[in-house]
């Protein structure tokens, strides 16, 4: 269970958000809403462990989640704005090198997000919904509890959005869990929502 | 470790799709090495004299020119999140980025150096002490140049600044290495000079990766 008391965030010399708490449960999904410059993305890293909190605890089973940050790297995915591809290397390579950091096979997860089509093009040349779709796929190389997804169906159609749908329910019927930040409408009935 | 191994052969496999960083930077050193001939005039043994200091000023400046992109790259498309959530740990891939960057840039220039040291009219029984030398020299320079490339990270100037900060550090393997070169040239054992320069490499391989693992994490 992941649990945030009383969270705040400087970025500059500006508070972003203060006073945050909430709790995530296994198999809980929390859809982080609030205008543009509310602290969406901020929230999303400082849960990843990317950012250090200003004020406030987080805490996974009880315990301080940032206190080993390479035991809590490896229970959460980070799905960030950029896709942190290589333009030079293909589909498949690109994933097979978070393959061979997290485990996994790069085929099944390249047919979850319908790649396989495109696994030997260069990723240069995919277009932008094709790149977020092969950031996607990253989802689906290993299992870990926590999935935090900024902005995940940015340029996304509604094919790529059912099938990131399948991947949710998957994870979270597997008692795992999910925070996404997001404008649009996410495929995750039941979410709860979370207003910064 | 099978991860360290990953992240090092992206980091070749990267460099391998994309030549020209490497190739400018040994080109760069062959065309220094090529220029101060013209600029002595007709006289092969000034030339040989100053040899060895053009070669290893030369060889570092060359360095020099990836290092600004190392993490740069990295930390526009967002890969440099995923590096550091990788479980690796910001000094693990601070150290793949310098030993990428020693493979991808300081061998080919110590394999450029015969090319180098033959324009700059260097005695070839100094030839091994020179590649030695500026192996050495550059490794020096890739961790150096590492810890740099973390700590300018998202500096405006970043380019401007990385220099500045890396090359007064670099002096030492100039002095050293300049100074084996001389002595195999004229005939003298270089060991003395090249173990110093082993020295600061072997102090800097601990070092510097923990120094750009902390400018990594502060952000």
């Amino acid at each position: 269970m992941l649990q945030a008391e009383n969270l705040a965030c400087l970025r500059g010399e500006r508070v972003v958000f203060a006073g945050l708490s909430f709790a995530l449960n296994a198999g809980e999904a929390v859809q982080l809403l609030g205008p543009n410059g509310a602290g969406k993305s901020s929230l999303l890293r400082l849960l990843a462990g990317l950012l250090t909190p200003a004020e406030g605890r987080l805490l996974w089973q009880g315990q301080d989640a940032l206190a080993d940050r390479a035991a809590h790297a490896a229970r959460l995915r980070y799905l960030s704005h950029q896709d942190a591809l290589k333009p030079a290397l293909t589909a498949a390579e690109n994933l097979g090198f978070y393959a061979r950091l997290w485990g996994g096979e790069v085929a099944p997860a390249l047919a979850a997000m319908g790649l396989a089509p495109l696994a030997e093009l260069p990723a240069r040349v995919l277009s932008a919904g094709q790149k977020r779709r092969l950031a996607l796929a990253r989802l689906a190389l290993a299992p870990v509890p926590l999935w935090l997804l900024d902005e995940p169906t940015v340029g996304l159609d509604a094919a790529s959005v059912a099938r990131l749908g399948t991947l949710l329910a998957a994870h979270r019927a597997a008692g795992g869990m999910v925070l996404a930040a997001t404008h649009l409408p996410l495929p995750l009935p039941g979410a709860r929502e979370l207003r910064l | 470790m099978t991860r360290w191994l990953a992240l090092l052969a992206r980091e070749l496999r990267l460099a391998l799709r994309y030549p020209a960083d490497s190739l400018a930077a040994v080109l760069f050193f062959v065309l220094v090495a090529a220029l101060f001939p013209f600029g002595i005039g007709p006289a092969p043994e000034a030339l040989a004299r100053l040899a060895p200091g053009a070669l290893l000023a030369a060889a570092l400046l060359a360095a020099l020119l990836p290092l600004d992109r190392m993490f740069g790259a990295d930390a526009e498309d967002g890969t440099l999140d995923q590096l550091l959530l990788s479980g690796l740990g910001p000094s693990a891939v601070a150290a793949a980025k310098a030993v990428a960057h020693w493979l991808t840039t300081g061998l080919p220039l110590l394999l450029a150096a015969p090319v180098a040291s033959a324009m700059l009219n260097l005695p070839v029984e100094a030839w091994p002490a020179a590649m030695a030398a500026l192996g050495m020299a550059a490794g020096f320079l890739s961790l150096l140049g590492t810890a740099g490339a973390a700590l300018t990270l998202g500096a405006r100037r970043g380019g401007v600044l990385l220099p500045l900060l890396v090359l007064p550090l670099a002096i030492p393997a100039v002095i050293f290495g300049a100074a084996g070169i001389e002595a195999a040239a004229a005939g003298l054992s270089p060991a003395p000079y090249l173990l110093l320069l082993g020295a600061l490499l072997a102090a800097a391989l601990p070092l510097a990766p923990l120094a750009a693992g902390a400018a990594l994490r502060v952000e």
